[in-house]
């Protein structure tokens, strides 16, 4: 079991609120990313939940039961931290055992989960090495073996793929969401990047200034973003905005177009704008495109495009997909 | 990092410390302030009785107490500028590269390991001595008069010692500051025309302010109870010419039982300490913040 | 690093820092070479000194007539036993300090500095007094609190500056697995800053080991440590200088050699972690 539930949970440090009241329910389960941009308190909820830090005000519950005052050993959640905190002076086989020795289980048991969580974890030949003789990735997947064999309510990741290179990210995410399907067990994964929220949430939960702007699924806030912030935020490249006459048109203060939801053409369109940059990429093409009056619309389209620096085309947003927001940027529906 | 649970375990972990060292401030203090006010020889047992600043009046008009107080100065002052400015020449000469630097190094930070009460005897006989020693040897090889440095200039002698002690520390904790120092930016300096004065004088000094700083809070601290050098060559002799301030205060109570002078002498030093340790915590502050 | 030195002005440091440090040595290595002649060679002239016999003779004299062995033994005592009592004390204040650091914190350190300006002769009287009625005088008990209540402002320093370096989420880590306090400390934290307690340790005991003035004042005999053994040397009888070297050698020997071992961390530790 592992449903957490923040009640009017609320952080300040000494004057400054990071975390305003808020509430939130994780199910059991549940993979819940938090995202946000940097500074936004992310971190701070995370730890709260750990209990590495004392709420404010508020209460929290893991399992129906008041976790506030209980200190993080006795809270039964595993975490795993950016800079993955190994123990630098054990070997990978005394780091994961590390829990389970301190949770006073027999040395042989001990041994039977460790070997199991290593061998799900490829780390089998690395057991007697000590972390700084490994590599970002295999560290990495040592901090995982330390949470998964006490079998906790829950697991919590502090942005655990940020020191990874691109490559191994996309790889550990996957193993991350494959070892999600097979544990079921709640994870709370937070990152500052959107891709890894879209590809691995259940549940994601955008937060801003630490305030919720929205929790919904994946595609839920892709189509149906409440605010300018949340569908800026989500989706990549980022929404075009537009603001003043043409939003008018849309009786909006402004309106948003995804990148992808607009059409270019030679010959005929809504607006009609310059070339500028644009990004080849093979499987798509991004062109960066300025039109009078609007300003520089950004434009996906699939597969290679021959358009240059300097052409004329027109441009046609797809009415369907166009978000209109009021004065306070929320989305009219 | 920090809960409840935390903040409650860590006030518990630092009391035992806090609690002792308030404890070893407090006590002793108090009954210094006490005795102070005190008729009190350890030689008369049962006569104690309170005789306001008595003691304080003694002490302080005592002429050996200005002597004491001008020997502790200059004691503190010699050593500090004979360690600094040699520190930093010894310090700018070792940060070059040579060859053996590691063993030089060795023999140069040796002399602070050594025991106060031996260097002192070290010095006092073996080569200071106007009969048998060192000096006295060369100085007959040269067919001149060996000269009695523990009688005749004292306080020069001791502070000569004294600093053959500190000597070590300052070049030491100077020369790791000096290898601190980026060595792009005296390769800038240099490209921008600076010549090795004022590289070292507009670069290197500022840089070693920090390091300098230091070496005069911790010397000073120690230097400010230099003791055991006192006891074993000169005895403060001749006379109180030797005599500083820790020195006075050890004669009056230990030598001479006479427990309230003593304790108002202590006073005395503590306030004078304690003038010094502002002043040196300000500018140490104002150094150590950065 | 990479700066061209000419091998003429590398020769020329050379011979400078050479004639500096041996010349800084040389009381030190006098005192050796006295050691090892007799009472009769060691008062002439360098040059006789020098081509006298070599013997070991003051070193069996010194042990007989004033029982060295009591003397190291005691300094032995005194400056590890202090020393582990500090610590004992310090990593737990260290701990605190450096990884549940409070508005406080600094002004704690700073206070504990300021112990250490206390003149020791401002509280001599008391102390001795304290000691007498106590029955502590010239007992290495006694002697071992003091030195441990003097050198601890140090020791928490020390201690504090080095767990400063230790990320504290290895700590937050061990937590989230499940360690009590007493395991984060005993089984992460201590291994993890072995290195900076066994500098502290070094240190520390070289300070004790060498501490002149309340081992001169509160020992007479019993608990006389080498501090206070050569001091016996300082009124002389008769010819002394062989007997004394070979007792000032072995006194700071032991010290000289740890403290070679230390010397890195020396700077750090008694700067309280300004200088590094
Ligand atoms: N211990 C602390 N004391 C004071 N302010 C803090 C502390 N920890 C975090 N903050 C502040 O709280 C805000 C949120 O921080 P954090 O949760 O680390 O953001 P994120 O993880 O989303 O990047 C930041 O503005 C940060 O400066
Ligand atoms: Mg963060």
């Amino acid at each position: 079991m592992g449903r957490i539930t923040l009640d009017k949970v609320r952080k300040a440090f000494g004057e400054v609120e990071v975390i305003p009241p808020l509430d939130l329910t994780i199910d059991d389960g549940e993979f819940v990313v938090f995202v946000g941009p940097s500074g936004c308190g992310k971190s701070t909820l995370l730890r709260l939940i750990a209990g590495l830090e004392d709420i404010t005000s508020g209460q929290i519950r893991i399992d129906r039961e008041d976790a506030t005052d209980v200190p993080p050993a006795k809270r039964g959640l595993a975490m795993v931290f950016q800079s993955y905190a190994l123990y630098p002076h054990m070997s990978v086989r005394k780091n994961i055992a590390f829990p389970l020795k301190m949770a006073g289980m027999d040395p042989t048991e001990i041994d039977k989960r460790v070997n199991e969580a290593a061998s799900v974890l490829n780390l089998a030949q690395y057991l007697d090495r000590r972390p700084g003789q490994l590599s970002g990735g295999q560290r990495q997947r040592v901090a995982i073996g330390r949470a998964i064999v006490r079998e906790p309510k829950a697991f919590l990741f502090d942005e655990p793929l940020s020191n990874l290179d691109a490559a191994l990210r996309v790889n550990m995410r996957l193993e991350i969401s494959e070892l999600h399907q097979t544990l079921k067990t709640t994870m709370i994964y937070v990152t500052h990047d959107q891709v890894e929220a879209m590809t691995m949430a259940d549940k994601i939960v955008v937060l801003h200034a630490g305030r919720i702007e929205q929790v919904g699924s994946p595609l839920e806030l892709y189509r149906t973003p409440r605010n300018r912030f949340v569908a800026g935020f989500i989706g990549s490249p980022k929404m075009n905005f537009v603001e003043g006459a043409e939003a008018a048109k849309y009786d909006a203060h402004s309106i948003g177009i995804r990148p992808e939801h607009v059409d270019m053409s030679r010959e005929s369109g809504v607006w009609q704008g310059r070339v500028g940059v644009s990004e080849h990429l093979g499987s798509d093409t991004f062109s960066h495109v300025h039109v009078d009056g609007i300003g520089t619309i950004n434009v996906r389209t699939s597969g290679e495009v021959d358009v240059r620096h300097g052409d004329t085309v027109w441009l046609t947003p797809t009415a369907a997909n166009i978000h209109r927001f009021d004065k306070e940027g929320l989305a009219i529906r | 990092m920090a809960t409840k649970h935390s903040r409650a375990a860590a006030r518990l972990m630092i009391s035992p410390a806090v609690l002792l060292l308030l404890g070893w401030m407090i006590v002793p203090l108090a009954m210094t302030l006490y005795f102070s006010f005190q008729r009190y020889n350890l030689l008369m047992p049962g006569m104690e009785e309170f005789t306001g600043f008595t003691n304080y009046r003694f002490f302080l008009t005592d002429p050996a107490f200005f002597a004491a107080l001008l020997h502790t100065l200059q004691l503190v002052l010699g050593v500090l500028v004979i360690t600094i400015v040699g520190g930093v020449l010894l310090a700018l000469l070792l940060d070059q590269p040579f060859w053996g630097q590691g063993i030089v190094r060795i023999l140069v930070i040796a002399p602070f390991f050594v025991m106060p009460t031996v260097s002192a005897l070290v010095w006092k006989n073996m080569f200071l001595n106007p009969v048998n020693g060192l000096f006295a040897h060369i100085a007959k090889f040269f067919g001149l008069q060996p000269y009695d440095f523990l009688a005749q200039a004292p306080l020069a002698s001791i502070i000569g010692i004294v600093s053959w002690q500190w000597l070590p520390f300052a070049t030491l904790i100077l020369l790791t500051a000096l290898q601190s120092l980026d060595q792009e930016q005296l390769e800038a300096a240099e490209m921008d025309g600076a010549g090795p004065m004022s590289r070292f004088t507009y670069i290197m000094l500022p840089h070693l302010a920090r390091a300098i700083t230091v070496v005069i809070l911790i010397q000073t601290i120690f230097l400010l109870s230099v003791f055991a050098e006192i006891l074993v060559t000169t005895n403060g002799g001749p006379g109180t010419a030797s005599t500083n301030l820790t020195y006075l205060i050890y004669v009056q109570s230990l030598l001479q039982f006479d427990v309230g002078g003593g304790s108002a002498g202590g006073v005395v030093a503590i306030i004078l300490a304690n003038i010094v340790a502002i002043f040196l915590m300000r500018m140490i502050g104002k150094n150590l913040e950065s | 690093m990479a700066r061209k030195v000419s091998q003429n002005r590398k020769a020329l440091v050379t011979v400078a820092a050479w004639a500096v440090g041996i010349a800084i040595f040389f009381p030190i290595l006098w005192t050796v070479i006295l050691s090892f002649k007799s009472e009769g060679d060691a008062i002439k002239t360098p040059f006789e000194v020098l081509s006298a016999n070599w013997t070991l003779e003051s070193y069996s004299t010194v042990q007989e007539r004033s029982n060295y062995l009591r003397h190291f033994w005691n300094s032995v005592v005194l400056s590890v036993g202090s020393t582990l009592l500090g610590l004992l004390i310090a990593v737990p204040a260290a701990w605190a300090m450096a990884f549940v650091p409070g508005k406080r914190t600094k002004d704690v350190l700073m206070w504990m500095l300021s112990t250490k300006m206390l003149p020791p002769v401002g509280v001599l009287v008391p102390l001795y007094l304290i000691f007498r009625d106590f029955g502590l005088l010239d007992t290495r008990i006694g002697l071992v609190i003091v030195l441990t209540l003097i050198n601890l402002p140090i020791i928490v320093w020390m201690l504090y500056t080095y767990f400063r370096e230790i990320p504290g989420e290895i700590l937050e880590a061990a937590r989230m697995d499940g360690a009590t306090l007493r395991a984060e400390i005993l089984y992460v934290l201590t291994p993890m800053a072995v290195p900076g307690i066994a500098s502290t340790l070094l240190l520390n005991i070289i300070l004790a080991w060498n501490e002149a003035f309340w081992t001169l004042n509160l020992t007479a005999a019993k608990a006389a440590p080498l501090t206070a053994f050569i001091a016996s040397y300082s009124s002389p009888e008769g010819l002394f200088y062989a007997k004394l070297s070979a007792a000032s050698t072995m006194a700071i020997a032991p010290i000289l050699i740890m403290g070679w071992f230390s010397q890195k961390q020396l700077v750090r530790g008694l700067t309280f972690g300004a200088v590094k």
